[in-house]
């Protein structure tokens, strides 16, 4: 097969979003899309749905991130699903108050006469000089709030089949988008025409191995795979879980590979305190105590913001030889 | 003298049987709020409260005429004086009640209690604890009822705080430009817990921020239920006509603190005046003078109202008493909906 034929066969980031969008307003005439700039397609996932849905199915939302997510909260107590493009994942925090006190707790709180079914997409915009305004990548202050579905695929396969799985869902659920995996990394092997759904709260293991698993997130699952290829040199056999979705998370793939290789690495974007990879690790430590034959090592950005300058940059974040770095620590301990 | 500007005439509203049946479901309503706000101080007293309330008394016309002008298939949305708008919106006490007292019983089962009181049977989508969060709910309900081409309508209550939120900015902005079927209904009791509109507000009248989003913005007597229901008649048929959202501020008075029980040390409001209140501007008393001044009810019939609702209370407050308090378990239900796709 020559390199030509395997790219036309693989499906990026951005068509995964839109033939996941596509289908489900497709199949179901209460989904709505709402986000800046998604008639003119500015961001490249909304090629279409106007001509086809139509202007009542496809809004452009003003620069109002709170009440953008609000008004999805509430016309999803009302019967639509919408899904809420928000561009990049650190507009977030312009809504804190509505993805907390609302989406979150309306259904726990109202003893489940609520219900959610609101898709909230935004890519995590870090490398290459964002800088702070854009560059966070603030999904585990969601996972610390109950109520919510975050997930965060690696592939674009995965992608289009969880964020099609996202808008079926009657809860909240969170899409953070890696941007790094919006060009030739995230590629992966074009589903069957048809419905492809991955469900949530299912790991995929990338690589099996016997010595250490390591726990990728979104980039850092590359990072791993990657890790893993060079340590092979060495004999080192790695087994590498992407996770896929954070909320609800696959315990019983992560503990049953870590009681097997008896060491953990996580790999994680987000910022090092209060991460992803702290809440893997803390859970592994308790669950897997006994199997464990060294520390549970995390590999994660830095506690700093994410400094303009490419001097500064790029010495912050997870990167290979980090990940090479931590299982050397795990497997000396 | 033209119809309408003579105070002793019967208005149109109140005209005829179903003017007669609209008129007492006005007081009926209104006597809801008050005497169940009532047993609840009886209750707090008692110590049988678990927490502080937020009360609506003295703001009854307000919250009972805007709800009076939907109907229970429309949407409403209101705040931490969270009691006055259910009920106002046709909920059953009883469930009301028992979430007051944080009984399995309860219309939130216990989980939400007084500040966030929903009854999504009735249309009401929920209160809220943070001032000013459900607005955008109520524009997103009123979103969804345009998408789906019913004719349905969405209330949104909050108060003068509010009014200075961020998102109720948004939210008028987006209904406006999308000509979203919304009612924004600002009660104004004058104080954000102590601070006064006044000192707070930029604008006398928070109606005229309407015009900053080219809809009607009207200032009604928020203690006449129905100079507020005339207004937000208009409001919901303008609404329901596909024209938009509109603002309606009703100027009213909040006759007990800010929570039942809150002592504030420092005096912000004069209580000799507040105390006249409940002979001048109480609007349950204003409209039984006016009710009988018209004609519209007599005084035997309006004493019969008065009893069967204090009877629809008391009931409400033994069913909520005898009511069992919600399992531990309960804890940990209602987090999350079961979904289709999960593994």
């Amino acid at each position: 097969m020559t390199a030509t034929t395997t790219r036309a066969k693989q499906l990026g980031f951005l068509q995964a979003i839109n033939r996941a969008q596509t289908e489900e307003m497709t199949r179901d005439e209460r989904v709505v899309l709402m986000g800046q700039d998604l008639r003119a397609n500015v961001f490249g996932a909304a090629a279409g749905a106007l001509e086809t849905f139509g202007p009542s199915r496809v809004r452009d939302l003003p620069l109002a991130e709170a009440g953008s997510i609000g008004v999805a909260a509430g016309a999803a107590m009302a019967g639509l699903r919408p899904v809420v493009d928000l561009t990049v994942a650190s507009f977030v925090f312009g809504a804190m108050d509505q993805f907390v006190s609302q989406l979150a707790k309306a259904r726990y709180m109202f003893g489940g006469q609520a219900t959610l079914p609101v898709v909230v997409r935004a890519a995590l915009y870090y490398h290459g000089g964002t800088a702070g305004h854009h560059a966070d990548r603030p999904y585990p202050m969601f996972m610390n709030v109950p109520g919510l579905k975050i997930i965060l695929p690696s592939t674009a396969p995965d992608l289009l089949g969880l964020l099609k799985s996202a808008i079926r869902d009657d809860n909240p659920v969170l899409c953070f988008e890696d941007a790094n995996l919006w060009g030739r990394k995230g590629r992966g092997p074009l589903p069957e025409a048809g419905d492809h759904l991955v469900p949530l709260g299912s790991a995929a293991v990338r690589q099996t191995g016997t010595d250490v698993t390591v726990i990728g997130i979104g980039l850092g699952c590359y990072l791993a795979v990657e890790a893993a290829r060079a340590l092979a040199g060495e004999g080192i056999s790695v087994e590498v879980i992407d996770p896929r979705t954070l909320v609800p998370m696959d315990w019983p793939t992560i503990l049953e590979s870590v009681s097997r290789t008896g060491r953990c690495v996580v790999v994680d974007p987000a910022n090092r305190t209060c991460s992803a990879a702290s809440e893997i690790a803390a859970r592994v430590a308790e669950d897997c105590f006994t199997d464990l034959r060294g520390p549970v090592v995390r590999v994660t950005t830095d506690d700093v913001h994410v400094p303009f300058s490419p001097a500064l940059e790029k010495q912050i974040y997870p990167t290979q030889d980090k990940v090479i770095a931590a299982v050397r620590r795990a497997l000396a301990g | 003298m033209t119809e309408g500007t003579d105070p002793a005439a019967l208005p149109d509203e109140f005209a005829g049987p179903d003017g007669h049946t609209l008129a007492l479901e006005m007081m009926r309503r209104m006597l809801r709020v008050r005497l169940f706000e009532e047993a609840t101080i009886a209750l707090f007293h008692a110590g049988e409260l678990p927490a502080m309330v937020h009360l609506s008394i003295g703001q009854e016309a307000a919250v009972v005429g805007a709800c009076v002008a939907t109907t229970t298939a429309d949407y409403m949305t209101g705040n931490h004086r969270s009691h006055g708008h259910p009920i106002a919106k046709g909920a059953g006490l009883g469930a009301l009640m028992a979430e007051l007292l944080g009984k399995a019983t309860g219309v939130c089962g216990g989980k939400g209690g007084s500040m966030h009181l929903a009854d999504f049977s009735v249309g009401s989508l929920g209160e809220s604890g943070i001032v000013g969060s459900a607005i955008p709910v109520a524009t997103g309900a009123g979103l969804a009822a345009q998408v789906r081409g019913s004719d349905q309508v969405a209330l949104c209550f909050f108060g003068d705080g509010a009014a200075n939120e961020g998102v109720l900015h948004e939210s008028m902005n987006i209904a406006a430009i999308w000509k979203l079927p919304v009612i924004y209904f600002c009660e104004n009791n004058g104080y954000a817990v102590s601070v006064r509109a006044s000192e707070s507000i930029s604008v006398p009248d928070i109606a005229t921020r309407a015009a900053g989003y080219s809809m009607p913005g009207v200032v009604v007597d928020g203690q006449d239920v129905l100079d507020v229901y005339r207004a937000t008649r208009d409001a919901v048929a303008r609404a329901r006509a596909g024209d938009g959202p509109s603002l309606v501020e009703a100027k009213t008075y909040r006759f007990h603190e800010h929570a039942y029980g809150l002592v504030v040390p420092q005096p912000y409001r004069d209580q000799a005046t507040v105390d006249s209140w409940f002979d001048t501007v109480d609007p349950i008393t204003l409209f039984h003078h006016r009710l009988l001044g018209w004609g519209a009810a007599g005084e035997d019939e309006l004493r019969a109202l008065r009893d069967a609702v204090q009877s629809e209370v008391d009931a409400a407050v033994e069913f909520a008493r005898e009511s069992p308090l919600p399992p531990p378990e309960a804890a940990y239900t209602d987090l999350y909906a079961p979904s289709e796709v999960t593994a």
